[in-house]
């Protein structure tokens, strides 16, 4: 059993920064209770426990500015993982909440970046969040009969851990990532339990032809 | 920190002070290159080759059947490697289990891609190895079986003198890697019918970057490092005088020790494990609960995932392990658990405490005083209800 860990950046003895640290010992705005008395107006889940990472996020918005008001949530997972979706409910809720559109664009590497950096192995755990975040506001919109500003995404999920579609698969392509490994750093895709690989290579082989004729 | 409580000596064990008090002088006052014909080099020669005959007691082995190196990886590459490709003519076929260390399965991976074969047998539920299974996965091509004497995560004891015994009667080569057995368990090489066996001194509270292959007489095995004579050119190199000298020094006392210490450590692990699964619902317990280590508790905490729990623990002065993939560096679950037949979520969620010396009652009390609430906390931050 491998326990290997990453260099220390502040030479602690803790592997994470500090603010990791926080956030995973003191995690923010969690779902405290049974979520089913929970009275949300979005609720979003992505991962599994099988993958090794699952997020479940709730949301309550404020329909009149259209911002987010609380964000709750709850994660299996590592210490990057819970700290990543602590942090990030958060952002969304902090200085009176975040506007629904903003929220919605949030990336990983601004949980990253707020969370003054992660181990390189590690950065996938902030993929989720986001992830989860658009799941919930997506779920929103469906509940607030706002259909018309879903996001549909008709992409197919490949990567079923991370949620990584087809699209942004072909994206990273188009940007010049060629291979597996320059896809999955791009993407994160197959750092989950990596039974996605061949599927990807395949795809990443399709739009090669595709756009490059090679 | 307030507490320090290590309970990870499956991965490392710090050493013995007599231990290093006998490597000391061979660094500075005593530094010869053994190869030197002058005495300060025969000064070193001789003090490994006194190391070598220590070993080869407690083995039940001939001095010239110990080889040096620089641990338990290379023992179980130079194992692997070096009789296969020593014996291809003979056959390309290899058994192992599914368990082993990546030192062994990666080794057989390497074999693989130059047209080796390897059986890779699957354990039982409890995580030992059928000796019928491997008995009829050996072929007339068959030419190294190699099982762990016991298992590094969950550790499970495999039948290894029986599997020898099937080995010796059909003629082919047994190794087994014994690095987590040292001071628990009987290392006789006859008894156990063996003909290669991996030993590593950081498992030992020996110094770290030193280990011994055993090799009987007579098994063929190729080099896989080249340079100068040294260890009978099995593994050249100049040696690593001090951490030969610890090494041995480190076997003895562990051999010493083995049956009151592995009584000891029995007791504590028997109550740590009944006592977990008391206190903190759904928790299974991972391999045989008889025929284990007497030092090594591994239990899978579901809805939880394992390097949350051992952060948790870490900032109670707990150093313990995972199987989970955020622990493994490589994203994967433990291979072992899975193994087991146990879905990836019970591999996510599985913690390995594995006791030593320094160990007592009291440290084991502790950490069933915080484990139950750190348990509940995570599970408290965790989305699954199982």
């Amino acid at each position: 059993m491998n326990t290997s860990k990453d260099e220390n950046q502040d030479g602690s003895g803790w592997v994470y920064s500090q603010r990791v640290k926080e956030h995973f010992f003191n995690p923010k705005n969690l779902l405290q209770g049974d979520p089913n008395e929970y009275k949300s107006d979005g609720v979003g889940y992505v991962g599994s426990p099988a993958c090794g990472d699952m997020m479940k996020m709730w949301i309550k918005v404020d329909h009149i500015t259209d911002t987010v008001v609380e964000c709750k949530w709850r994660t299996f997972g590592c210490a990057s993982a819970i700290a990543s979706t602590s942090i990030l409910s958060e952002m969304v809720t902090e200085n009176g909440g975040m506007s629904i559109d903003k929220a919605f664009k949030i990336k990983p590497q601004d949980i990253v970046e707020r969370l003054a950096g992660l181990p390189d192995r590690k950065i996938h755990c902030s993929v989720l969040g986001d992830k989860a975040l658009r799941a919930a506001i997506n779920d929103y919109f469906r509940k607030s009969k706002q259909e018309g500003r879903i996001v549909k995404d008709k992409a197919k999920v490949i990567c079923t851990c991370l949620n990584v579609t087809n699209h942004e698969i072909e994206d990273a392509v188009l940007e010049g990532k060629l291979t597996y490994e320059e896809v999955q750093k791009k993407t994160k895709c197959g750092t989950g339990c990596g039974s996605c690989k061949s599927r990807i290579e395949e795809l990443i082989e399709q739009y090669k032809l595709q756009y490059y004729g090679e | 920190m307030e507490n320090n409580i290590y309970l990870d000596h499956a991965a490392t064990t710090p050493m013995d002070p007599l231990v290093y008090e006998v490597m000391k002088p061979y660094f500075i006052d005593k530094f010869g290159n053994p190869s030197s014909i002058y005495q300060t080099g025969q000064i070193a020669k001789n003090a490994i080759e006194k190391s070598r005959l220590q070993v080869a007691e407690i083995l039940n082995a001939k001095p010239e059947e110990i080889i040096f190196t620089s641990g338990g990886t290379e023992s179980d590459n130079l194992a692997i490697l070096g009789v296969a490709r020593a014996n291809k003519h003979k056959g390309k076929h290899i058994i192992t289990s599914n368990i082993e260390h990546h030192a062994v399965l990666h080794a057989c991976e390497a074999l693989e891609k130059e047209g080796f074969e390897v059986t890779y047998i699957p354990v039982e539920k409890n995580g030992i190895v059928s000796p019928d299974k491997v008995k009829k996965a050996m072929r007339d091509d068959t030419v190294l079986v190699s099982i762990m004497y016991a298992n590094n995560e969950i550790g499970t004891i495999q039948p290894i003198a029986k599997i020898g015994r099937t080995c010796k009667k059909r003629g082919i080569p047994f190794h087994t890697d014994a690095c987590q057995t040292t001071g628990a368990l009987m290392l006789d090489v006859d008894k156990l019918h063996l003909d290669l066996m991996t030993i590593n001194g950081s498992k030992m509270y020996g110094p770290k970057g030193v280990g011994v292959l055993y090799i009987r007489k007579g098994i063929a095995l190729s080099q896989i490092m080249y340079g100068g004579g040294q260890e009978k050119k099995i593994r050249p190199g100049t040696e690593n005088v001090p951490a030969i000298i610890g090494f041995a020094k480190a076997l003895e006392i562990a051999e010493k020790e083995r049956e009151k210490e592995s009584k000891r450590l029995t007791k504590l692990r028997d109550y740590m494990i009944k006592e977990i699964l008391n206190k903190i619902p759904k928790t299974q317990l991972n391999g045989d609960a008889i025929n284990r280590l007497p030092n090594n508790v591994n239990i899978s905490i579901l809805e939880i995932e394992g390097e949350s729990l051992l952060l948790r623990l870490d900032m109670k002065g707990i150093s313990a392990s995972s199987g989970s993939a955020c622990t493994s560096g490589s994203l994967d679950p433990s291979h072992v658990i899975l193994a087991l037949g146990k879905p990836s979520f019970v591999a996510h969620g599985s913690l390995r405490f594995t006791l030593g010396r320094s160990t007592t009652k009291k440290d084991i009390d502790y950490v069933l005083e915080v484990l139950p609430k750190i348990a509940e906390d995570l599970r408290a931050i965790s989305p699954i209800s199982l």
